[in-house]
């Protein structure tokens, strides 16, 4: 089980003394084996509740508790080393550094090529085609997400936070996505996600909301809250 | 050769035995091995310390080894190295100066180089510093590079500094003809108190001529590194040059572009980003499980790969 209990954020403000709080009072649970997709308008907080849980960010007041062990005060290496491992939404360019790198990187050893092939064809890129190529900027913005999930594949763990996985991935490869979300099932996943599709695959459902609590509940309870315009994205966004 | 010259051997050249064809193993400033062919053939200059490279016209897909070695400190060796490279060939040079300096003085080398590309030849020259020192002693190389490019011919350098130089001066002079291509890529690293400057003057002489020049560096410590590069471009042609420096501890880098139009048709670009590691690549690699130190690493490795 990991969970976040009282967390709160917030950034300095430009031309103010007071800060603007992205997080506040944020007590949320996501139990071992469930799938569980956050949602909410853009900016409300998604982006940074995924890097508070990786130990990117540190939250200012309250704590995270992961197998009942306060880990909020562990850095990045150390989570990634207790099992956490996360796909960013804008994966970052390096030079020089080949996908295979990454990978060899990620799985702890030197990947021989039927390894690495499991882990692209996971997230439907050909293995020849990519292992040696730098992942830097000659890399289409879907390529890059494809392989951000690769990496993480092949990094394995027990937590596994996809920041919006889908973006920039076609529709036609939708199908192939949840079957690795299906895949990782019996793992703590938590997904960023605006997609329907992939709304529909979760457990439990988190509806961020950067003016109020955020909503959340199984996947029946939540979605028809969502299509209904209730909780979601349609109010107005006040979080000052 | 013993020990530390079959070491210094496989550092700058990857050669673990005697190579085969053509072949100049310089040690101390003397010639410790060599082989001459007809294709390619080696001759030891009369007048000073050096070697001309004389490659026939149409002879393809050959390569020639030749490594220095200097072993000795208070050594200030100085090869002139002519390259006459005949039309049409196609070969690979592989050079390189290794250094290991036992003394407290001064071990330098100096490859004072001049390439001759006939027409429509094509080479890949390769060439690796690496020194090592004790702390005291200080190891240096000032090379010099001259190269012309006759029409078509196709010249790629790729010159590597690996570390353990205290001082170094590299100097390029190129003068490219019609339809010619000069490709440059030069990798630096230096550490502690190391100074290195790399300066390019590049010509773009002839119509559809192009240069492409990339360097890229990773200064440590408090070492220096100057990166100043003068291209003209003189008929309609195609130039670029691109600096690329990472910055750790107190080091610097210091970028100089000079990039002179003087034909109307000519098209020059420069581009340089000096900086720290981005904080975001060294995220990404902690969270793979890295360390901060191992994440620095892996970026420098790949950056200098
Ligand atoms: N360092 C910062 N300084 C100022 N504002 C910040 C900083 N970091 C994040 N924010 C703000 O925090 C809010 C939440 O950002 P976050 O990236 O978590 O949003 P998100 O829900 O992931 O949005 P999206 O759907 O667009 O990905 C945004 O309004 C953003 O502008
Ligand atoms: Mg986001």
């Amino acid at each position: 089980m990991l969970e976040l209990k009282q967390i709160y954020y917030s950034v300095p403000q430009k031309n103010s003394d007071k800060r603007k709080y992205i997080l506040s009072d944020i007590n949320l649970q996501f139990p071992d084996g469930t799938t569980t997709v956050i949602t909410g308008h853009n900016g409300s907080g998604k982006s940074t509740l995924v890097k508070l849980l990786m130990g990117i960010e540190k939250p200012e007041s309250g704590k995270i508790l992961f197998n009942g062990e306060d880990v909020t005060d562990k850095n990045v290496t150390e989570r990634a080393k207790e099992g956490f491992t996360i796909a960013f939404q804008q994966p970052v360019r390096f030079k020089g550094i080949t996908v295979k790198n990454l990978i060899d990187m990620a799985s702890k050893k030197n990947c021989c090529p039927k390894d690495a092939c499991e882990f692209l064809s996971a997230v439907g890129l050909c293995a020849v085609d990519y292992i040696g190529r730098p992942v830097d900027d000659t890399l289409s913005g879907g390529e890059l997400k494809r392989i951000e999930l690769a990496v993480a594949l092949a990094k394995g763990g027990s937590v596994f936070l996809l920041d919006e996985p889908e973006a920039g991935i076609d529709l036609w490869s939708f199908d192939e996505l949840v079957k690795l979300f299906d895949a990782l099932k019996d793992k703590t996943l938590i997904i960023v996600s605006h997609q329907n599709r992939i709304l529909e695959a979760a457990d439990r459902i988190i509806v961020l909301n950067s003016s109020e609590k955020p909503l959340c509940g199984t996947r029946d309870e939540i979605l028809p809250q969502i299509s209904s315009g209730e909780g979601y994205c349609c109010k107005i966004r006040n979080n000052n | 050769m013993d020990k530390t010259d079959i070491e210094l051997l496989e550092k700058i050249a990857g050669l673990h035995s005697i190579p085969e064809g053509s072949f100049n193993i310089r040690k101390n400033g003397e010639r410790l091995a060599g082989n001459s062919t007809s294709e390619i053939e080696i001759v030891p200059k009369t007048d000073k310390s050096g070697i001309d490279v004389i490659v026939k016209a149409g002879v393809v897909n050959k390569s020639v080894h030749i490594p220095v070695i200097l072993t000795a400190g208070n050594f200030h060796d100085t090869a002139y190295n002519d390259f006459y490279i005949g039309e049409g060939a196609d070969v690979t040079i592989v050079a390189g100066c290794g250094i290991h300096n036992p003394a407290k003085g001064t071990a330098e080398h100096d490859g004072i180089h001049t390439f001759h590309l006939s027409k429509n030849s094509r080479v890949k020259y390769v060439e690796r510093h690496y020194a090592r020192g004790n702390g005291e002693s200080r190891q240096v190389f000032d090379p010099v590079t001259t190269v012309y490019l006759d029409e078509g011919a196709y010249l790629e350098m790729d010159t590597t500094q690996m570390g353990g130089v205290t001082y170094t001066e590299r100097k390029t002079y190129a003068e490219v003809g019609n339809g010619a291509k000069l490709i440059v890529k030069e990798k630096l690293f230096t550490e502690n108190e190391e100074k290195a400057i790399s300066d390019f003057c590049v010509v773009l002489k002839g119509k559809n001529s192009s240069a492409d020049i990339v360097s890229r560096s990773v200064a440590r410590d408090k070492s220096v590194q100057e990166f100043r590069s003068d291209m003209r471009g003189e008929n309609e042609c195609f130039g670029h040059v691109e600096c690329d420096g990472i910055l750790l501890d107190g080091a610097r880098i210091i970028s100089t572009p000079k990039i002179d139009a003087a034909s109307p048709d000519a098209s020059l670009v420069h581009e340089a980003a000096v900086g720290k590691i981005a904080g975001e690549q060294l995220v990404k690699l902690m969270s793979l499980g890295l360390t901060e130190t191992e994440a620095e690493e892996a970026v420098i490795k790949g950056f200098l790969n």
